[in-house]
């Protein structure tokens, strides 16, 4: 037998018989006749392993992988150093299910402890969970956490990436609650907007640091204003940046969530990737998905374990604190390994390199007639500017030239430069850029 | 073993990132970091050797034998990660103009041709990240087709006493209250039951079919009818496909949307917890609310539950899977995973009683009451046991409804001898539960640890390394 499938015909017949049973067929006698399938499934017949490679290795040929990325808007290129890759592919890793015998998972286990004290490092907060699906579930998640009788109505900043708009959104609609967008002004969350909409039956404020447009908030403030009111105070963080930057904690979140993409994971056309979620002590016990603790076996020898069950959906149903059950564990392994290999020094490199280049990029579109960066000037890695020409034709030439240009918005275009980009590449973009803008002018 | 945190030594590093090429700018005061950030500084050796001893002290499907019931862990084969892995597929940014992702979109497309044909179903979503993620977005379908139709007051599901956890959970999410039904002596739908429930207020039913006593509900033409009847919309819980795949369709059997567990039918890795795919397929009927996304210009979905597409890489693992079985692979998986699954329990049944009924689909469930009462050891004791012999333990104490629960499901890619040796550990160990008992409880003597405290952990919890 072929196809994963290690029993020879032979000793199917030799089961049959220990079984009691005239056929595989016999098997699925409970299956009503009317439906029971006769004929084989339309699909194409099985391939060989040399086939399927060919196969989908042409299909990888039909996408184009640009040699420079200027596009972020929620997927960011940062260099993956090559041990992650290596570490993550063993197959230990990736073919163990959920750690729920811990006698035999502890490498699983010891590896999700690691990356929750990783996520509570980086973002100052008390408790980390294991991982969530990706940064805008994350963000979904924490708004149900803040909920409860009295305070239904979640908040959430305009200049939040729209898909975790959408996905709040989404999640909100689910629950019957009410989701309202606080309104921007010149790139950032309007905080007199956001004061008048903390009505006594708001749950939560969501804010996006850096936010959509790259811009820093003044997280600290808006943070203020939202505890004042009695909500609570949402962060969603890029972690790059913060290696750099202000933490949630420091900030007053009660809970801080983000995309995980950028700690080593590649950007895949969208996943996986991966949701951290970090909250004050005070919410532990609100936190969706697996947690790891640490106790002691039957010998007083340090061990870890799946803890605080009591939340999840296996023991509690309709009354668990969410229906997470699979998460992201190998993509938390990506960014803990990641974690370890940059360092301390390694990540705020990534961080200082990448607003540094983008800053420096800025400065160099900002040269052209008719370029203007838009907003503030308080910005890590992403920023908005204005073209002269239509964006399309922009990124037309940039990719006549195999750079992947910015994500067109409203105002023009959002650029997003990484720490893997050159110097000599922005400038060989912005001569492009200089041109279109020269010729069409 | 130390923790990474242990092993840090301050002023070690690697050395991953050249000199910056351009003027350094710094963050103003007021936004700066203020405290440092903790984490380990190791050489590459350092971590290379950490994570080697990490990766011995765990148990992957490709380690060994690994019937955890429900979960399907069936092997998964090395090609489709290397398929994933092409630079071809993980270069790609997710916001590429369309032109340059056809390669992506036919990924796509094709999964989607097998994933519909295989369930008898219309269209698909790759969007949900794991089986009760797809819940979620299938529930939300059946409301916003309710409601596009002004039907507002159907607000509940029903769901059988026996149905995976993630069932309530994820219909409260979606806010339906959650109507459950006990099951019959079988351990299938109580037909009675459900006729009593059904109203002007049901929205649908959610059943697992094979259910989790691993019985195909017979009855299954007459219950999803039952439903249509009263107006209501029938859930198809995927997490039981590998049971008829090929063999029979959930679109045939009155089923209007489905998910599916690509981690576990369609042989993806479960990467210690995931990452898992979860796509939603569905009836015509269900398709405008399917959902979209934002950010690529699906101008304002009505739903979204997650960024971009979905885990993209683990839909091309589940394709390149598909593409190798084709039309008689995909049966002859189901086939062979049935066959095991009956092989194994007919090696055991004389000595474990089996739940429900003569045969089994995929998986079955003992109930070691009888023996708990005799011998004092426990469903517990048996699977802590399986662990001295390189096993990993069944699913236990689950279904609620079977007491003393152990749960197999061997899969097709377990070999017969692997399930003859199974069947002798277990069959020893029942002798063992007569005669020493006491070592049993112990269980296990030979793995990493001995039995961990679990009430400490919970009652006094330490979620992070204590500097």
């Amino acid at each position: 037998m072929g196809h994963y499938i290690p029993s020879t015909r032979e000793e199917q017949q030799q089961m049959l018989d220990s079984i009691g049973a005239q056929s595989v067929a016999a098997l699925f006698a409970d299956v009503p006749a009317s439906v029971l399938r006769t004929e084989p499934l339309d699909l194409p017949a099985g391939k060989s392993e040399l086939e399927v490679r060919q196969a989908i290795t042409e299909m990888a040929g039909e996408n184009k992988v640009y040699g420079t990325i200027l596009r972020g808007a929620g997927a960011y290129q940062h260099y993956i150093p090559s041990i992650v890759t290596y570490i993550t592919a063993k197959e230990e890793f990736v073919t163990s299910y959920t750690p729920y015998q811990a006698e035999l998972s502890q490498g699983i286990l010891q590896s999700i402890f690691e990356y929750q004290t990783m996520i509570c490092d980086l973002t100052g907060m008390d408790e980390s969970n294991a991982s969530l699906y990706d940064g805008a579930t994350a963000a979904a998640e924490a708004v149900a956490m803040c909920r409860d009788r009295k305070r239904t109505v979640a908040l959430v900043s305009a200049t939040t990436h729209p898909d975790v708009i959408n996905t709040i959104r989404t999640y909100c609609y689910g629950a019957g609650h009410e989701l309202r967008i606080v309104p921007q002004q010149n790139g950032q969350t309007d905080l007199a907007a956001l004061q008048e909409a903390l009505t006594d039956d708001v749950c939560c404020f969501y804010v996006q640091q850096p936010n959509f447009y790259g811009q820093f908030e003044d997280c600290q403030a808006l943070g203020e204003v939202v505890h004042q009111a009695g909500a609570k105070y949402i962060m969603g963080c890029n972690p790059i940046a913060l290696a750099i930057m202000k933490t949630p904690a420091a900030c007053g979140a009660d809970v801080a969530v983000g995309e995980g993409q950028p700690l080593g994971m590649p950007l895949a056309y969208g996943g996986p990737y991966l949701g951290f979620m970090a909250a004050s002590a005070a919410m532990v016990r609100k936190l969706p998905g697996r947690i790891v603790g640490e106790t002691v076996d039957a010998d007083g020898q340090r061990a870890y374990v799946l803890t605080l069950q009591a939340r999840e959906q296996h023991i509690r149903r309709e009354k668990a604190s969410s229906n997470v059950c699979s998460n992201q564990a190998l993509c938390a392994l990506t960014a803990a390994v990641y974690m370890s290999t940059m360092g301390p020094e390694g990540l705020k490199q990534a961080a200082v390199q990448s607003m540094s280049k983008a800053h420096y990029f800025a400065r160099r579109l900002a040269e052209i007639p008719g370029v203007q960066v838009q907003f503030g000037d308080q910005w890590f890695h992403e920023f908005v500017t204005t073209l002269p020409v239509s964006a399309e034709a922009v990124l037309h030439a940039l990719d006549a030239a195999d750079i992947l240009g910015g994500y067109p918005v409203e105002q023009g275009i959002l650029w997003c430069v990484t720490e893997v980009v050159s110097k000599a590449q922005l400038d060989q973009a912005a001569a492009i850029i200089g041109e279109v803008c020269a010729s069409c002018s | 073993m130390q923790l990474i945190f242990e092993k840090s030594r301050p002023g070690r590093g690697c050395t991953i990132l050249p000199v910056c090429d351009v003027p350094e700018v710094q963050l103003p005061e007021q936004l700066k970091r203020e405290q440092p950030l903790p984490l380990p500084e190791l050489s590459e050796t350092d971590i290379s050797r950490h994570y080697t001893a990490l990766a011995k002290r765990a148990h992957g499907v490709n380690d060994g034998f690994y019937p955890l019931g429900s979960c399907t862990m069936k092997y998964n084969p090395r090609i489709d990660e290397e398929m994933a892995a092409l630079p071809g597929f993980t270069g790609v940014h997710p916001l590429q103009p369309a032109a340059t992702v056809q390669g992506c979109q036919k990924v796509l497309d094709t999964a989607k041709a097998y994933l519909c044909e295989a369930t008898g179903m219309d269209d698909i979503t790759f969007q949900p990240a794991a089986g009760a993620h797809g819940e979620f977005t299938g529930l939300l379908l059946i409301k916003a087709y309710h409601e596009a139709r002004g039907d507002l007051h159907r607000n509940k599901i029903i769901i059988p006493d026996a149905a995976h956890g993630t069932n309530p959970a994820s219909a409260v999410m979606a806010g339906f209250t959650v109507v459950t039904i006990p099951s019959n002596a079988d351990g299938c739908v109580d037909l009675d039951a459900l006729r009593a429930s059904v109203g002007e207020d049901t929205a649908g039913l959610m059943l697992t079919n094979p259910n989790t006593v691993g019985i195909f509900d017979s009855n299954i033409l007459e219950i999803t009818d039952i439903i249509h009847r009263a107006g209501g919309l029938n859930y198809y819980d995927g997490a039981n496909f590998n049971a008829i795949m090929g063999v029979v369709r959930p679109g045939d059997m009155g089923f209007d949307v489905v998910h599916l567990n690509l981690h576990k039918t369609f042989a993806t890795p479960h990467g210690g917890g995931g990452p898992g795919s979860g796509p939603v397929a569905c009836k015509e009927i269900l398709r405008p609310y399917l959902p979209g996304c934002a950010v690529a210009g699906d101008s304002a979905p009505k739903l979204q539950v997650k960024g971009f597409y979905g885990n993209f890489l683990v839909v091309l693992k589940a394709l390149t899977y598909m593409m190798t079985l084709g039309a008689e692979g995909i049966r002859e998986a189901c086939e062979g995973a049935v066959l095991n699954a009956n092989y194994m329990m007919s090696g055991l049944r004389d000595l474990y009683p089996v739940a429900y009924g003569q045969r089994c689909m995929h998986e079955f469930v003992l109930s070691l009451e009888q023996l708990k009462k005799e011998t004092g050891v426990s469903a517990l004791d048996v699977a802590k046991s399986l662990i001295d012999y390189g096993m990993h333990p069944p699913t236990m104490y689950f279904p609620l409804i079977v007491h003393e629960a152990l749960m197999f499901e061997p899969t097709e890619t377990e070999s017969k001898e692997t399930l003859d040796e199974a069947i002798a550990v277990l069959r020893a160990l029942y002798e063992l539960a007569y005669s020493d008992a006491e070592q049993m409880h112990q269980a296990p003597h030979h793995a990493q640890i001995k039995r961990p405290d679990e009430v400490q952990a919970a009652r006094h919890p330490v979620l992070r390394y204590q500097r």
